[in-house]
């Protein structure tokens, strides 16, 4: 079969060979817990231990509350944990400043929310080029740049368009070109297909599957379907806080 | 983030809510078109006072007859005719003294021809003339020996000049004063208004000989209506006015403990206060155009804060992008500046407009500075960045993660 990557997409790295090297996300003792108003705490998290290398498709699965988008955040660096230690590439997440830790945000994580998160003021062309704007890249590059992620989701003829003109796929397919402007190495997706049909759903993991293929990137996915969950090739099943299955998917 | 992109985000965000914006806008305008009118009202107020100033001539003394008393009664100074054309010689002769101007005036008509005009008739000597420091446009002042021989001569103010002959050049035309002809020897120079107010331009000067003998029919003959005089120096005045009110005493013949029967008055003085308050009336002015122009930066401030709080998740989304604080604090600051900054430009032309306004309806001067354009430019600038500042920070210390948690 022919490849018909488009240009700017790179060779694929075969997912098996990246486990050797030092894993990109390694978590070690991570707790974390919510003040209560009457004093107190709910612990959200429990001495969570993971470890995830370059390349990996990993869904994270546990019912509501279970502490599972609490790790999504710590891990983009959105949220700071209580305890334990976060490393990113090898790079302690907990001693960076503010400035450090939005660089990240902006070079090396990706988001994809369930409620999409776009500017709905801007075109979808200014949305996907926003992280870029952020990087300091100059403007005719944004441009180009967001017209070929645009295209690589399928939406290359909509680039003019406000966000509210799109359907719930489309937009959040914006939301992932979005996410791969900076070509970030790890991808954070936090029900990502929540807010859609069935159909769609597969269309937007179909995507996500050809990216962590063809490009390499590797993905955590929080989900609630074990349909979605089963494009991934592990699952880690979350319950009170703690991780009470890490292997392979068969849900 | 690139320099050159935060203003067009900032535009953006601006342009996202026109109504909203215009009226924050509008308190700057009005804040800042306030300002720019004030100021130049104001000034223009100054400018006034301060050309009257010159025109009347330095380190003048004003010596009137009267606060004469009656019975008990007083009357106001200019009522008694107690000053002589022998008094002011005898003021000519003091040391600290160095010009003196005797004045008789009264109203009169004119006529040139079919035009008439009824105006003041200074008589007066060829002193007068230096110690207002006051030129002739055209012709020739008269002289000592026209105001001895009381020839019927006279010098046309501009106001005067331009009612009874047009266009036409009145040296050497004859004039009626009360049916008298006079022959016109000079136009005097543009004068303005005075500190109170009165047309200087509308006046004709003859001599005062002639003025007193021939024009005006004197119950006390030799008696003027007011001296001027002018002292050698600033530092001189008070020490001429010991000296005028000693020698004047002396002639009248006023025993120890009896009132004057004339007053001094130190035009100096008055001048010096009247630019006093024109210059204290710019400052309140400007105070109370600067109220309004706080009250808008407060809308201002209101209208970033309600922006932040609504915007919340924005700032979210911004940061888990990639967005730094300073990024954020940054944007809404420019926000906010861009907000004055806009809001001054049209307040600025706003002001400028108005003053031209009131200038045409009020008949004012007004006077509009490069000083003050800029002066209140910088001022709607630092408001912006004054009252942008605590709703920018307020954006930028949110925690992302509560951010996009945000409805």
């Amino acid at each position: 079969m022919t490849s018909l990557a488009p240009s700017g997409l790179r060779v694929a790295a075969p997912p098996t060979g990246a486990r050797e090297s030092a894993p990109l996300i390694q978590v070690t003792g991570l707790c974390k817990e919510y003040p209560l108003a009457g004093g107190g705490a709910t612990p959200v998290l429990r001495d969570v231990r993971l470890a995830i290398a370059s390349g990996e498709f990993v869904a994270l699965m546990g019912p509501s509350g279970s502490g599972k988008s609490t790790l999504l955040n710590i891990l983009g660096g959105l949220d700071t944990p209580n305890a334990g230690d976060y490393r990113l590439a090898g790079q302690a997440v907990a001693a960076l400043s503010p400035n450090q830790l939005a660089n990240l945000r902006n070079r090396q994580i990706g988001f994809v929310f369930q409620g999409f998160n776009l500017l709905q003021r801007s075109t979808i062309a200014e949305n996907v080029a926003l992280p870029l704007l952020y990087a300091g890249v100059r403007k005719a590059e944004r441009q180009r740049r967001a017209r070929e992620l645009l295209e690589q989701v399928g939406l290359g003829h909509r680039a003019d368009a406000r966000p509210n003109q799109l359907s719930g796929g489309q937009q959040q397919r914006v939301a992932i070109a979005r996410a791969l402007a900076n070509r970030p190495p790890l991808i954070l997706a936090d029900e990502p297909t929540g807010n859609l049909d069935t159909q769609t759903s597969e269309e937007i993991m179909a995507l996500f599957s050809r990216l962590n293929v063809e490009q390499g990137i590797t993905l955590l996915l929080v989900t609630h379907e074990p349909d979605v969950a089963r494009y991934a090739r592990r699952l880690v099943r979350f319950k009170d806080g703690r991780i009470v299955h890490d292997g392979e998917v068969n849900v | 983030m690139n320099w050159h992109a935060v203003p067009a985000e900032a535009w953006r965000a601006l342009g996202a809510n026109r109504l909203r914006t215009a009226l924050t806008m509008l308190g700057m305008i009005i804040g800042v078109g306030a300002v720019v009118l004030m100021l130049a009202v104001g000034e223009g107020a100054r400018g006034t006072v301060t050309q009257a100033i010159n025109a009347m001539g330095s380190e003048l003394l004003l010596v009137s007859p009267g606060a004469s008393s009656s019975g008990g009664f007083r009357f106001g100074s200019g009522t008694a005719s107690t000053l002589t054309l022998k008094d002011a010689e005898a003021v000519a002769q003091l040391a600290t003294v160095s010009a003196v101007a005797p004045v008789f005036h009264s109203g009169a008509q004119l006529v040139y021809g079919p035009r008439n005009w009824n105006t003041t008739v200074y008589g007066v000597t060829p002193d007068y003339l230096l110690v207002r420091s006051w030129n002739l446009e055209s012709g020739q002042p008269f002289t000592l020996t026209d105001v001895r021989r009381g020839t019927r001569v006279a010098l046309l103010g501009q106001q005067v000049a331009r009612s009874l002959f047009g266009d036409q050049d009145p040296l050497n035309q004859t004039i009626r004063i009360k049916s008298l002809p006079f022959r016109v020897v000079g136009v005097l120079e543009r004068k303005g208004q005075s500190l109170d107010g009165r047309d200087q331009d509308d006046i004709v000067m003859v001599p005062i000989n002639t003025a007193q003998t021939k024009l005006f029919g004197n119950p006390f003959p030799g008696t003027v209506r007011f001296i001027t005089v002018q002292a050698r120096s600033a530092e001189l005045m008070e020490d001429a006015e010991a000296d005028i009110e000693q020698l004047l005493r002396g002639r009248h013949r006023l025993a120890k403990g009896v009132e004057n029967d004339f007053t001094i008055r130190d035009l100096t003085a008055v001048a010096e206060t009247a630019a006093q308050s024109a210059r204290a009336m710019t400052v309140m002015l400007g105070a109370i155009a600067s109220v309004s122009l706080l009250v808008g930066g407060i809308g201002i401030m209101n209208i970033m804060l309600v922006s932040v709080t609504e915007r919340t998740r924005e700032i979210g989304i911004r940061m888990a992008i990639g967005a730094r604080h300073r990024d954020i604090l940054l944007q809404f600051l420019l926000e906010a500046l861009l907000l004055c900054v806009l809001g001054g430009l049209v307040g600025i032309l706003l002001g400028m407009g108005g003053s031209q306004l009131v200038s045409e309806l009020a008949e004012m001067t007004v006077i509009i500075t490069g000083d003050s354009i800029v002066l209140s430019f910088l001022f709607a600038a630092s408001t912006g960045v004054f009252f942008g500042f605590y709703p920018a920070r307020k954006a930028a210390l949110l925690k992302p993660v509560e951010a996009l948690r945000h409805e």
